[in-house]
């Protein structure tokens, strides 16, 4: 079985769906097409597809802020996320970091008194623009959260089933066998399926704080996201539950781009190919990573990495 | 013992002073005797209860409706099964009316109100409502439903007065529920990019259904065993009437005008009904506490 990908992205998400219709925009924008890419192959064992089939969407912040209230969390930000690419955010604690990711998938708006000002483009299309649908947004920019959070009250299965049940219309949900097929695929893509295969009918919560996390990158997974986000994904984790996060990060970034915010700076180093340095709500400086460890362009940056302050 | 004892020194230092124990002690002996003093009443009740009311239980005592003799005591006085029904039906009709209203309007509250203005003035009046006396819910219905109208009682008029008797207790204990549910949940749900109504009914609200079931029928048991909002809207009757669109007996109105009566076999039959109304409720009440043993958010 195969992550059936259309043509074109606008066959997923309908542009009704994207676009709110009372939008102060004239012509229909669409939510930017996924290259064309030929059939993938089916899953037959181990992570991810074939290399470069499935390309993922660059995402681009220009003049990024973000707000909570009064305070300026995030000031002024322009960064670019190469498709296909594994980005980390690194900084001190209450830099921004967070708070830049979650405005990517538009989840900042959802905290009360937030708000967010300046631009992010998904591939060329701007997610802030009042005709676009949050929803929509947020099924193409899937997010990873810090604390494994699997709903509590659905077993395995259901859970990576969520994703999909969640965000189809009733009819478009397609047979159990696809649904099915589905999750297995998503299961398999997150490197759980032989961990779980046995017990897809166990509460989620029930798995090991690694096993729930990629429970949740399965979750995410099964809807298809041309992004992902994760907000410092394998702090709740033991070691050896980091490490194979950090394995799937690397077989991910085949069909998604992957944006990753860490505290850990070997992380950064072991999964990135690029790494941006932020303090005080500000971009200091991104680069490839090698460049960002090891020749740093600006003092703090250096300071940082080095382990001077933070 | 140690190999080395502790210095005198050692010891004075750390020995309970004999004035601190004794305050201790006394402290001890009045938190005890504030719990007894709690419970003799409760015992009591418990104990006059059963002692009075067992007495006038016996199969037809829940079989049959009672008969309306007061004054022979060759004839039978009756049971309280349509005391027993009324009562069900009344609350059935009450809680149908007030549960989805009152988890309504607490999904509204946590979910888009938040903090908002509007959201503060609803629960301030929720706030309001739960002071209210239980009589005053009777007597609205009573202003509304049977002098506006000029119609007569009707059990479903009692359900209305319960129903609004038991809208902010639902309202309550479910916000409060429903702000338990992990905000982590609702943003993993979110970020797969479902519609907020979708998240709330296929998320939050299942989270919560334990909690929610517990407050639903801590509320019912306190429906089921009020007086005031029933005696001048749903009155009284003698016979099982499975149309609330009629005179509809329950249990605290019966146990309400038997105890009133110079007739000792009827004032006992207010005891068996009294204790039957008891058990009714502590079974709700254990019901609720096993399930909310079970939920995953206590």
């Amino acid at each position: 079985m195969s992550f059936e990908r259309p043509a074109a992205r606008v066959a997923d998400v309908e542009p009704d769906d994207l676009l709110n219709k009372r939008g102060p925009l004239g012509p229909p924008q669409s939510m930017p097409a996924r290259p064309q890419s030929p059939p993938t192959q089916p899953y037959a064992s181990g992570l991810g597809t074939p290399a470069g089939t499935e390309p993922g969407l660059s995402v681009t912040l220009r003049g990024l802020r973000a707000f909570y209230g009064a305070n300026e969390a995030v000031r002024g930000v322009d960064l670019e996320f190469n498709a296909n690419e594994v980005t980390a955010i690194i900084g001190p604690s209450g830099c921004g970091k967070s708070t830049m990711v979650r405005c990517i998938n538009r989840m900042h708006e959802e905290i009360p008194g937030a708000r967010a000002e300046g631009k992010v483009l998904l591939d060329e299309l701007d997610i802030y623009d009042g005709a676009v649908d949050v929803v929509a947004v947020r099924r193409a920019i899937g997010m990873v959260f810090q604390k494994p959070n699997p709903f509590p009250t659905m077993s395995v299965f259901d859970n990576v089933a969520a994703g999909l049940r969640l965000t189809m219309r009733g009819r478009s949900q397609g047979s159990k066998a696809e649904l099915r097929a589905k999750v297995e695929a998503a299961l398999r893509s997150a490197g759980l399926w032989d961990e779980v295969a046995d017990r897809l009918g166990e509460p989620g919560a029930g798995l090991s704080g690694g096993q729930q996390q990629r429970l949740c990158i399965a979750r995410s997974l099964a809807v298809n996201p041309e992004v992902i986000l994760m907000d410092e994904p394998c702090s709740a984790l033991d070691p050896i539950a980091t490490l194979k996060i950090e394995e799937l990060i690397d077989q991910l970034k085949r069909r998604v781009t992957i944006v990753i915010v860490t505290h850990n700076m070997q992380q950064a180093a072991r999964v990135a190919d690029r790494t941006a340095f932020m303090l005080d709500g500000r971009l200091i400086e991104v680069g490839a990573t090698q460049e960002i460890f090891t020749t740093p362009g600006d003092p703090r940056t250096e300071e940082y990495v080095t382990g001077k302050f933070g | 013992m140690s190999a080395r004892g502790a210095s005198a020194q050692q010891l004075a230092r750390f020995a309970v002073a004999p004035s601190r124990r004794r305050r201790d002690r006394l402290a001890r002996a009045g938190i005890l005797a504030a719990t007894a003093i709690a419970l003799i009443p409760l015992a009591l009740i418990i104990y006059y209860l059963l002692r009075k009311g067992l007495g006038s239980w016996s199969p037809s005592f829940f079989s049959s409706d009672p008969t309306g003799n007061t004054f022979f005591r060759s004839a039978s006085i009756g049971g309280i099964k349509s005391a027993i029904l009324g009562t069900i039906e009344i609350v059935a009709l009450a809680s149908a009316i007030s549960i989805p209203v009152g988890i309504g309007v607490a999904v509204w509250l946590v979910e888009y109100g938040k903090d908002g203005r509007l959201a503060s003035t609803v629960r301030f009046f929720i706030d309001v409502l739960t002071g209210v006396p239980s009589i005053v819910f009777g007597l609205f219905i009573y202003i509304v439903l049977i002098v506006g109208t000029g119609t007569s009682y009707a059990g479903y008029k009692g359900s209305f007065a319960l129903g609004l008797l038991m809208l902010p207790v639902v309202t309550r204990s479910a916000e409060v529920i429903l702000l338990l549910v992990p905000n982590g949940l609702r943003e993993a749900a979110l970020a797969l990019g479902a519609p907020r109504w979708r998240v709330i009914a296929r998320i939050v609200l299942p989270t919560a259904l334990a909690g929610l079931l517990t407050g639903v029928l801590l509320a019912v048991a306190r429906a089921a065993g009020e007086t005031a909002p029933l005696l001048f809207t749903a009155a009284s009757t003698l016979k099982t009437n499975l149309n609330l669109d009629q005179f509809t007996n329950s249990l605290p109105v019966q146990i309400y005008n038997d105890v009133t009566s110079p007739t000792t076999a009827v004032v006992n039959r207010a005891w068996g009904a009294a204790l039957t109304l008891v058990l009714m409720i502590g079974a709700l009440n254990v019901i609720a506490r096993l399930i909310a043993h079970r939920s995953r958010l206590s």
